[in-house]
């Protein structure tokens, strides 16, 4: 019997499933195209429970800093409250612009929310635990993520609302911009790694805490920190979050969006902000790699937590950008430093000079 | 396993035929750009079925990600273009029929009679971006580099043409 590729921690779970299902008298293809389908809804409800954690802790994080207290009726704290908020956008009524492009509208959220989705076929999430290893795995990440732009422009010209096309063409200018710069420091792990397997990514820097990306002097920590700020602006979140401003504009595509559109919007830019975390953690932080006495997996989402805290705190910090503050920023200064960053890299790695 | 990948080959192909097919005949630019997109993403599933992953994962990257987008940003920029159903009209259908056919059937005999190929996908192994890298590095180094030098006019071009002289 074959399992899904490199499911070995979940390993029991696929054999009792698989020999119930057999006992019913499936074949083993069947078995095997029902235990994906097991797997995709087990990392489905994992990223679901996450994206709504992500908000609620957002709101905690953004309340006490601003010596507030955020949602607290809902249980210890407001733990429940996100829920009670998705409940509540699941029974709204769908308000839909009569003049909008209804082929256009509908698909755009269904599309954002599929791609931020899709990433995790390739995300490590401990030792042996990976839907699927692809030998283009971070490519395969980055080729997944472009389809949010082609959602943000479907929604921003399927709602046929000024506001929203111009907020569309904001968002994908700004992603298009900083998806560069991300690439150009994710390269330089790759130059190093020699392969772009995310297990392969991970296993090279076991080990000792210094094998880790970040500690590769001099170039691991600017591209650490390139990539975080390239990520912050992939993820649209402040300082460069000029696709939203809620506090100065009308916000942004998804002003025509209500109920449940809108919520998968929200829930995809929460999933994204994960994603790149879970990146930046897997790339720079060593992955699932540390004392074994903690699991694999406790690890990375530990790191991938922490990067998510850090991002909380930045967007509470910084003010946000002008826009075309923005894309100098992103054309004029990133793009530089991440490709001289990058021969600077290939030159170590030429000469040696590196453990 | 055979059955599935053709299977999955004639869905592609239709996919992709279907969008290419409606790309060029719809009458909203904006639909004609998206099944744009369609195309080439299915095309990028063709080179999966390849065994060519990297090549997949770059169509995605650049079609996807960079050149639907620029065409987007183009229709949505251009004044008159968003918001009207255009006409699409070709005076000349007959003559770009011919050429569409001859360059089909053409591409089709020149195909056919090819009976070793040098490099097939699927023979090179399982991490074909390592070697597609190398080839690119070392045998196929000048094609690549005048490639770049001319998309790289290209972009200096398009700048030169699009920007506004200061009076």
């Amino acid at each position: 019997m074959t399992f899904p590729v490199a499911v070995l921690e979940l390993y029991p779970l696929f054999r009792w499933l698989s020999g119930v299902l057999e006992s019913f008298g499936f074949s083993a293809n069947t078995v095997l195209i029902i235990s994906y389908a097991v797997l995709g809804v087990i990392m489905f409800s994992a990223l679901s429970i996450i994206a709504l954690f992500l908000v609620w802790w957002e709101r905690k994080i953004a309340a006490h800093m601003q010596q507030r207290f955020g949602p607290m009726r809902h249980g210890w704290h407001g733990w429940y409250q996100t829920i009670m908020d998705a409940i509540k956008l699941l029974q709204k009524e769908d308000v839909r612009v009569a003049s909008r492009d209804k082929i256009v509208y509908f698909w755009a959220p269904v599309i954002c929310f599929v791609a931020a989705y899709l990433a995790y076929i390739v995300m490590p999430w401990g030792k042996n635990l990976i839907v699927a290893d692809f030998n283009i795995g971070i490519l395969y990440i980055m080729a997944v993520t472009t389809f949010t732009v082609i959602a943000l422009l479907m929604a921003g010209w399927g709602s046929n609302n000024k506001y929203a096309l111009l907020g569309g063409m904001r968002s994908a200018a700004q992603v298009v911009s900083y998806e560069i710069p991300m690439v150009a420091s994710i390269l330089t792990v790759i130059l190093f790694v020699g392969s772009m397997s995310m297990v392969d990514i991970v296993t090279s820097q076991s080990g000792w805490i210094f094998n880790w990306f970040i500690f590769k002097l001099p170039f691991g920590p600017i591209a650490f920190v390139t990539y975080l700020i390239a990520a912050t602006a992939e993820a649209n979140r402040t300082p460069f979050d000029i696709p939203e401003a809620e506090q100065e504009l009308v916000a942004g595509f998804n002003i025509e969006y209500s109920g449940m559109k809108f919520a998968m919007f929200f829930l995809a830019e929460f999933i994204n902000m994960f994603t790149v975390s879970a990146l930046a953690a897997t790339l720079f932080l060593g992955g699932w790699n540390g004392w074994s006495f903690i699991p694999s997996w406790a690890w990375f989402l530990m790191k991938t937590f922490g990067v998510v805290f850090l991002m909380m705190l930045i967007r509470w910090t910084y003010p946000r950008l002008r826009v075309d503050q923005l894309m100098e920023f992103a054309w004029k200064f990133l793009v530089p430093v991440t490709f001289a960053n990058l021969i600077l890299a290939a030159v170590i790695k030429y000469a040696g000079w590196h453990w | 396993m055979e059955h599935q990948i053709s299977s999955a080959f004639w869905v592609l192909s239709f996919v992709i035929l279907t969008s290419a097919i409606l790309l060029v005949s719809l009458k909203n630019v904006f639909h004609c750009a998206l099944f744009m997109v369609l195309c080439l993403f299915s095309v990028a599933g063709i080179f999966i079925l390849l065994d060519a992953e990297f090549l997949a994962a770059a169509q995605v990257l650049i079609y996807v990600g960079a050149v639907s987008i620029l065409m987007i940003f183009a229709i949505m920029l251009t004044n008159n273009l968003t918001n009207r159903v255009i006409k699409q009209t070709n005076e000349n259908g007959l003559v770009s029929l011919f050429v569409c056919l001859s360059f089909a059937v053409g591409a089709i005999m020149l195909i056919s009679k090819t009976h070793s190929w040098n490099y097939r996908a699927n023979e090179l192994g399982h991490d074909n971006s390592l070697i597609l890298g190398k080839y690119l590095m070392t045998e196929f180094m000048l094609p690549f580099e005048v490639i770049s030098v001319l998309l790289l006019a290209a972009m200096i071009g398009a700048i030169a043409l699009a920007r506004k002289e200061r009076s």
